[in-house]
């Protein structure tokens, strides 16, 4: 049963061959049963999850139409507010905190009758590449329990890749869907910039913030992809257009015809050995399906981390001014005598860990004055540049690719206490986040050094989300053809 | 040279209102010399003439009917508050003792 695609599940659900309550308690048990070592779950409410499962059931006794997804467990990142659970973003300064409202993507997910199993671990606010920057202690890659599952999504994506859940939400501002999706051999999508909503969405860089699905296949990603986004009044930024017909595309699984750039600077010094014959082999694989390889140059691609470096931190140090002990959340050392201004600067001091002080102090920096031109001025340059570099390559191919991550998953502990080495595992995502473009990660193998997962990142130009599915499907299909089965059947049992 | 010294990273942290140990200003005195002096490879760029890009698709303003519309009720609003009194949050004092 866990091992089911969502696809399948609701299929067997609206035939009326399992009910949703079986379904949903399938999950709850291999949930109680690992993630003691995976610790992929901040929360899980048996009651609640059985009490929306129940729902699915009735209604489908009741003769009422079921959506695509109806009855499917679903694992929610804790970024997304929730009315019936807490919602903490993996920080101590929410502990506890139950917000009075749902994010406008936790209210599709309960729409299409999707059963959220409960809320995911993740980096604190959605700020790291690896769930280590969690105040409830890391999650582990179930891969390798030694190894993290990536950031900031990481929750989810181990929930997924344990078969604790089909599917996950995660949101991706750098690449935190897609980085733990690559490195966990799963799916994991960034829609276009606006294409999902950010209302409800705990925010830390507002300009670049995509909720996007992880799933275990293409199609499954692309139906969650479809359940919750498009236009939402309650989001200024929300794109008023259509959704990409993206499920249509992950059926269609096909590149003839396609015009495929690889990008040039990504690859080389940095860039694990096995991470990069993974990837030249899924290239000659897009060419054998009939797809017209070329390699593209974006120069600027090499500028984008040091520009997402100042941008995102800049957001932040804006966003997070919200954590200020008044109205919701922790407050500490508040004894009748000290000042407001005084209790807020110990609370955040007590309620930040210490990469989310540490992004607040750079953003303070890159936007105070004298240093503003020098540094986020110049960084929102070279964010237009990073565009221009994108619309000069969509002019000769369809679509972009690039390996999703420098390396393989690291272990736990090696890059926490030095955050340039941390902030190297975004290098091949961020530039999609800073042009707002749909970008994809799916599996592309194991690496021969340590047998663990790499992924191929697919690119696409704004609302083109349809073309990294129909991509993606195709290399699924070939490599799965190859592998006789999913690459994650070569995950160890836990 | 360093890019940042720990009086900057104190008055950082003021402004930022973190109040921080002096073991975590020393540590993060460090940690954002290095940051800095690496994002500060945006300088290499030339970019005379190049408009900056604050989002990366186009703006345009949202508005909606003046109506009154269904909201929270001051309970729920106060749900998470750390204290509240007669349906108000209740603060720290703001001024100062003689103001």
């Amino acid at each position: 049963m866990i091992k089911k695609t969502a696809a399948d599940l609701a299929a067997l659900i609206a035939s009326g061959e399992a009910s949703a309550v079986e379904v949903a308690q399938a999950h709850l048990d291999r949930i109680a049963a690992v993630d003691g070592s995976v610790n992929a779950f901040l929360h899980v409410d048996e009651d609640i999850v059985l009490e929306q499962a129940r729902a699915v059931d009735a209604k489908r006794a009741a003769g009422e139409r079921l959506g695509p997804l109806a009855g499917v467990p679903i694992a929610h990142k804790d970024v997304f507010t929730t009315k019936d659970m807490p919602t903490t973003c993996s920080s101590a300064i929410l502990d506890g905190w139950r917000p009075p409202y749902d994010a406008t993507v936790t209210a599709r997910l309960r729409e299409a009758g999707l059963v959220i199993l409960g809320k995911t671990n993740m980096d604190e606010f959605a700020m790291g590449s690896s769930t280590e920057n969690s105040a409830y202690g890391p999650t582990h890659n179930p891969w390798d329990l030694t190894k993290i599952p990536g950031g900031s999504s990481g929750g989810s994506s181990a929930a997924v890749a344990a078969y604790e859940a089909p599917l996950a939400t995660g949101t991706d501002t750098g690449g935190s869907i897609r980085q733990p999706a690559a490195v966990t051999g799963l799916v994991g999508m960034k829609p276009t910039y606006g294409g999902s909503s950010r209302y409800g969405l705990i925010a830390f860089a507002s300009s670049l913030d995509t909720p996007g699905p992880l799933a275990r296949t293409v199609l499954d990603a692309a139906l969650l992809h479809e359940a919750f986004s498009g236009h939402d009044p309650m989001d200024s930024t929300s794109i008023d257009q259509p959704v990409p017909p993206v499920v249509e595309a992950a059926r269609r699984a096909d590149v003839e015809g396609l015009r495929i750039g690889v990008v040039k600077e990504f690859g080389g010094e940095g860039y694990q050995p096995g991470v990069l014959a993974r990837f030249h082999e899924a290239v000659e694989l897009l060419e054998s399906l009939g797809a017209k390889v070329v390699e593209v140059s974006c120069p600027h691609f090499t500028y984008a981390l040091p520009a997402y470096y100042l941008i995102a931190p800049s957001e932040c140090s804006s966003n997070l001014a919200r954590f200020d002990a008044m109205r919701y959340g922790l407050r500490v050392g508040d004894d009748g005598a000290r000042s407001a201004e005084e209790v807020m600067a110990l609370t955040r001091a007590e309620g930040f860990g210490p990469e989310v002080k540490r992004r607040i102090m750079l953003g303070t920096y890159a936007l105070s004055s004298g240093y503003y031109d020098a540094y986020y001025g110049k960084a929102q340059q070279v964010r237009t540049l990073i565009g221009r570099d994108f619309d000069a390559a969509y002019t000769q191919v369809d679509v972009l690719v690039s390996p999703t991550t420098p390396t393989t998953a690291f272990p736990i502990g090696e890059r926490a206490d030095d955050p340039m080495a941390m902030y190297l595992a975004d290098l091949c995502t961020i530039p999609s986040n800073l042009a707002g473009n749909a970008a994809i990660s799916v599996p592309c193998g194991l690496a021969d050094e340590d047998r663990m997962p790499v992924g191929l990142q697919i690119m696409a130009p704004v609302l083109a989300d349809d073309r990294v599915y129909r991509v993606g499907a195709a290399v699924e299909k070939a490599l799965e053809d190859r592998w006789g089965g999913p690459l994650l059947k070569e995950a160890p049992e836990l | 040279m360093s890019a940042i010294t720990r009086d900057e990273v104190v008055h950082l942290a003021r402004l930022s209102r973190l109040a921080l140990r002096e073991d975590e200003l020393d540590h993060l005195a460090t940690q954002l010399d290095d940051i800095i002096s690496a994002v500060a490879r945006v300088q290499e760029v030339a970019a005379e003439n190049i408009p900056p890009t604050s989002h990366a698709l186009p703006l345009t303003n949202v508005l909606r009917a003046d109506q009154v519309r269904p909201g929270l009720t001051p309970e729920q609003a106060l749900s998470g508050a750390p204290a509240a009194e007669e349906q108000r949050f209740k603060v720290p004092r703001i001024l100062d003792e003689e103001a």
